[in-house]
């Protein structure tokens, strides 16, 4: 406001309207504050349907539970679903395979859990998990037949090197952590239900 | 800047400082629209319609630009995936809603952004190079409006697209060729779809590239006022921040209650329901229209029903729609009269209010039914359209006695102005 | 140059124009006006209909919404589709978990068999929309002698003032009035279609769906289920179906109108302190 407008005087127009001298300056600049602020909330608030307008939408929330027959595999097979868009392996044990994962000290893992932890009671050799590499992603191979399944004999991701043994834990390569087992519960003998 | 008065930018910290030595943005917004841009100090609220384009603009662009990240265009879905949006999408139906009610909303401003200008004859040397790239702009919205009102894919969409690209068919001999080649196709589908979305994405930015001429040329000589009489001296200004970012701003409020009130309580009340059915080649709606702001334009269009000797009537509809608009290129040239506002141009003042109701009846026949009596009342208004244009205005304006114009901006907002009388010497502070 | 152009070209326009205008009052002073037909003469636009979500405070009734899907479900869903509406979406009309998807069971959707990848069909889950009675829109004309089944999910946008359209469609069946057929004696109802006032044209495809009071039973504590009631509640339901998002975006309206109300007002204070100073005096404000 200390604007030289070289109008008809501002400064004395001011004076000459704000006979209250103090008390009206200090009411001016509170109008023009609370103004101002208002506007800049505002614009605050509208950020924030511009931002949640990326996340999932209602539909994809709702993809629902994926259920998986998994009576026909036989052990030493695996099966690739998908679970919200992504792989899921289901892979049968075999008796060799199991005995193999039991066998490594929990202290030699990165990422410490045992077989039991990552199977259902009752069904210890069948190994639900994501076909998601933890490094970064990519879909790791060996459940397919013929698939490389890495030094350890289990899955192996070919993006960049990382070895998982045959309870899908993560042994060799960048990844940190174990592929991950999802949600799921077994609702009959041979039908899972994932999610 | 053009007035030697305007405040020169005095960066206020060290960041600024270096900013302003190296990239003087803040030196530019400061020129454009702050402390350095003196305006006349009489401006009415008629003048808020620029700034609210502006805002509008950019707020069609963010709205936009979240759309487009659900949307698909293609025939088969597009009608779904916008109901995606409208359902599922968080805040989508804010999103959609608020970008369809702001297309009307921009148009309601800048229709009333150009009826200002005709009043206060704003087109008038020197401010040639403001009118016509603002023409430009409105020409660009229109094409812009209209492609993005196919993007839904519902029947008025569908007929919308089909019916205007028609126009083009009414070109002797390469009509049809051009019609099919706009569409990539003999009737509007995924092709024409497609490109439509790609345009309508588009064009929003060539409309920024040229209101950026529209408003550098605006600075050239500066905003013009209601007297119409150029600034004299800086007791004539006010510098714009604050003054008129504080009107402006209160202006913005007013726009935003109107605006909103219409997303949130009457999102559909300005659309048709008809593009809420999916589109449909084999079907067409009983009353195919526009969208409220072509009505003008789509009225002169209709309004002509028989040949007119060797023209075809068709042909005709298409020429005179397109020059209802080019005319306002030459309007700089047509009207001559030395008076710029409105207000002192009694004879000019009168005509301008009948084009106002011409206009008015325009908005409201183009969404009638093409039957009588309308049609007859749309002929009518659309005689009056050219006749104002372009056989009054050059008329009135070489005729008419303008009524005395105040010495100064200064004069006719404090009712004197020291300048004005050479016995007391100019004392510019 | 420009100007005397302008005025010619000007001149070329009005002269068109008013050639047409002169033709056509020339026929309409010969022939009148255009005629009069049965559709201008006795087509009604749809009698007012009050529903609890109507007006700017109005929200859904969750037992009317429920009932009239209820007669969607049991009368409408035979011809016409709710294609954009997910069966998850009940969530909103106050079912649980549970009963969505048993709800979603009860219905077959396309799918494929996953062992030989043939056509075939599934029970529903709760992600999916509701399914189609027809596969096409050539069956979906087979089936209706030539007049495809509108889908429902967005009738009462789709037509002018919908709710209130959708109820009086389905409560307009009647016979032609008798002085429709004396002032306008060709006025026919072909075989096939029904005559109905609140139809454009009059006749409709679609025979009565709703014939009879107590055509859909209502659970122990709804109302009646009269022609009149079935009609209100399926009409409100499709006002939902059309926008399910009506009540939330009231209610946000509500709160961002007063927040701009007030910035508003705030602005306008704001905008008279700035002002203040270089405001003339009114005695000396120049007359415009």
């Amino acid at each position: 406001m200390a604007d030289t407008t070289g109008t008809a005087n501002p400064e004395n127009a001011g004076a000459a309207i704000g006979v209250d001298g103090e008390d009206g300056v200090r009411r001016r600049d509170f109008i023009n504050i609370a103004a101002v602020s208002f506007a800049g909330v505002g614009a605050v608030a509208v950020v924030y349907p511009l931002v949640s307008q990326m996340a999932p939408s209602a539909d994809v929330l709702a993809e629902s539970s994926t259920e998986i027959d998994v009576g026909m595999i036989e052990p030493g097979q695996a099966i690739k679903a998908v679970f919200r868009k992504q792989p899921l392996f289901v892979r049968r044990l075999t008796a060799a395979e199991i005995s193999a994962a039991n066998d490594v000290a929990l202290s030699d893992l990165r990422d410490p859990a045992t077989l039991g932890d990552r199977t259902k009671e009752g069904h210890g050799d069948m190994l639900v998990t994501m076909g998601v590499c933890t490094h970064l992603g990519c879909v790791p191979l060996g459940a397919a037949e013929g698939e490389n399944k890495g030094e350890y004999g289990g899955y192996f991701c070919p993006c960049h090197g990382s070895h998982y043994d045959t309870a899908a834990r993560i042994r060799k390569g960048p990844a940190p952590t174990n592929l991950v087992v999802p949600d799921y519960e077994f609702t009959s003998d041979t039908v899972i239900q994932v999610g | 800047m053009s007035f030697p008065w305007a405040r020169e930018y005095q960066p206020t910290n060290g960041l600024m400082k270096f900013l302003d030595e190296r990239l003087p943005l803040p030196r530019l917004i400061h020129g454009a629209i702050g402390a350095g841009y003196p305006v006349p100090r009489n401006l009415s609220y008629m003048w808020n319609f620029g700034v609210l384009a502006g805002f509008c603009l950019v707020m069609q662009i963010i709205t936009g630009v979240v759309l487009a990240m659900h949307y698909a265009p293609n025939a088969l879905v597009a009608f779904a995936t916008t109901e995606h949006i409208m359902r599922d999408v968080n805040w989508g139906w804010l999103m959609r809603y608020a970008h369809a009610n702001g297309a009307s909303f921009f148009f309601v401003v800048v229709y009333l952004h150009i009826f200002r200008g005709f009043f206060y004859s704003s087109y008038k040397a020197p401010r040639e190079m403001i009118w016509l790239p603002g023409v430009v702009i409105f020409l660009l919205m229109m094409a812009t409006a209209f492609m993005g009102y196919v993007l839904p894919w519902g029947q008025m969409s569908f007929w919308g697209a089909k019916v205007i690209t028609g126009l083009f068919g009414a070109i002797p001999l390469v009509g049809e060729p051009i019609q099919v080649w706009l569409l990539g196709g003999f009737a509007p589908d995924n092709a024409a779809l497609n490109r439509f979305f790609s345009l309508h994405f588009l064009l929003p930015f060539v409309i920024a590239g040229v209101v950026i001429l529209h408003i550098w040329a605006l600075h050239i000589p500066g905003s013009s006022n209601p007297t119409g009489v150029e600034i004299k001296t800086e007791a004539d200004t006010l510098p714009f921040h604050p003054y008129y970012t504080a009107k402006d701003g209160f202006g913005l409020g007013v726009f935003l209650l109107l605006f909103l009130a219409f997303v949130f309580f009457m999102p559909n009340a300005l659309g048709h329901p008809d593009n809420y059915i999916e589109a449909n080649p084999l079907s067409t709606p009983a009353l195919i229209v526009p969208e409220w702001y072509f009505y003008p334009f789509y009225a002169i269009l209709r309004a002509f029903t028989i040949d007119f000797f060797f023209i075809p009537a068709k042909l005709m509809g298409v020429l005179a729609m397109f020059a209802a608009i080019l005319v306002w290129f030459f309007l700089p040239w047509l009207d001559k009269s030395p008076v710029r506002s409105g207000h002192y141009r009694p004879l000019f003042r009168i005509f301008f209010w009948i084009l106002m109701v011409d206009m008015a009846a325009l908005f409201w026949l183009g969404g009638t039914h093409a039957e009588e009596p309308y049609i007859m009342f749309s002929q009518l208004t659309t005689a009056y359209y050219f006749l104002h244009f372009l056989v009054i205005l050059p008329i009135v304006s070489s005729i008419e006695k303008p009524k005395p114009l105040p010495y100064s901006i200064t004069e006719s907002v404090l009712g004197s102005d020291k300048d004005a009388s050479p016995a007391i010497p100019a004392a510019a502070n | 140059m420009i100007r005397l152009f302008g005025i010619l070209t000007g001149l070329f326009f009005a002269v068109a124009v008013l050639w047409s205008f002169g033709n056509g009052a020339f026929v309409a002073a010969t022939e009148g006006m255009g005629e009069e037909t049965a559709e201008k003469v006795f087509y009604e636009h749809p009698e007012k209909l009050e529903l609890p979500s109507d007006g700017i405070f109005g929200t859904f009734d969750v037992a009317q919404l429920q009932r009239g899907y209820q007669v969607y479900k049991e009368v409408c869903a035979a011809c016409h589709s709710l294609k954009f509406v997910a069966i998850r979406d009940l969530a909103q009309l106050g079912y649980d978990e549970g009963q969505i998807k048993a709800e979603a069971a009860s219905f077959q959707v396309p799918g494929i068999d996953p062992n030989t990848g043939e056509a075939t069909t599934r029970p529903g889950l709760p992600t999916d929309y509701f399914p189609s009675p027809y596969a096409n829109t050539v069956m979906a004309a087979a089936a209706n002698n030539n007049a495809i089944p509108p889908d429902l999910s967005l009738i009462t946008k789709a037509r002018d003032d919908g709710t209130a359209y959708v109820h009086s469609l389905l409560t307009g069946y009647s016979s032609p009035p008798a002085e429709l057929t004396q002032q306008f004696p060709n006025f026919s109802t072909p075989p096939g279609l029904n005559f109905n006032r609140y139809f454009p044209n009059l006749n409709i495809a679609m025979a009565p769906p709703l014939a009879a009071d107590g055509q859909v039973t209502y659970a122990p504590g709804n109302p009646d289920p009269t022609i009149d009631q079935m009609a209100t509640d399926v009409a409100a339901f499709l006002t939902w179906t059309a926008e399910p998002t009506l009540v939330k975006r009231r209610q946000a309206g509500f709160a961002v109108l007063g927040f701009v109300l007030f910035a508003t007002i705030l602005a306008y204070f704001a905008k008279q302190q700035v002002w203040a100073a270089v405001k003339p005096k009114k005695a000396a404000k120049a007359k415009d």
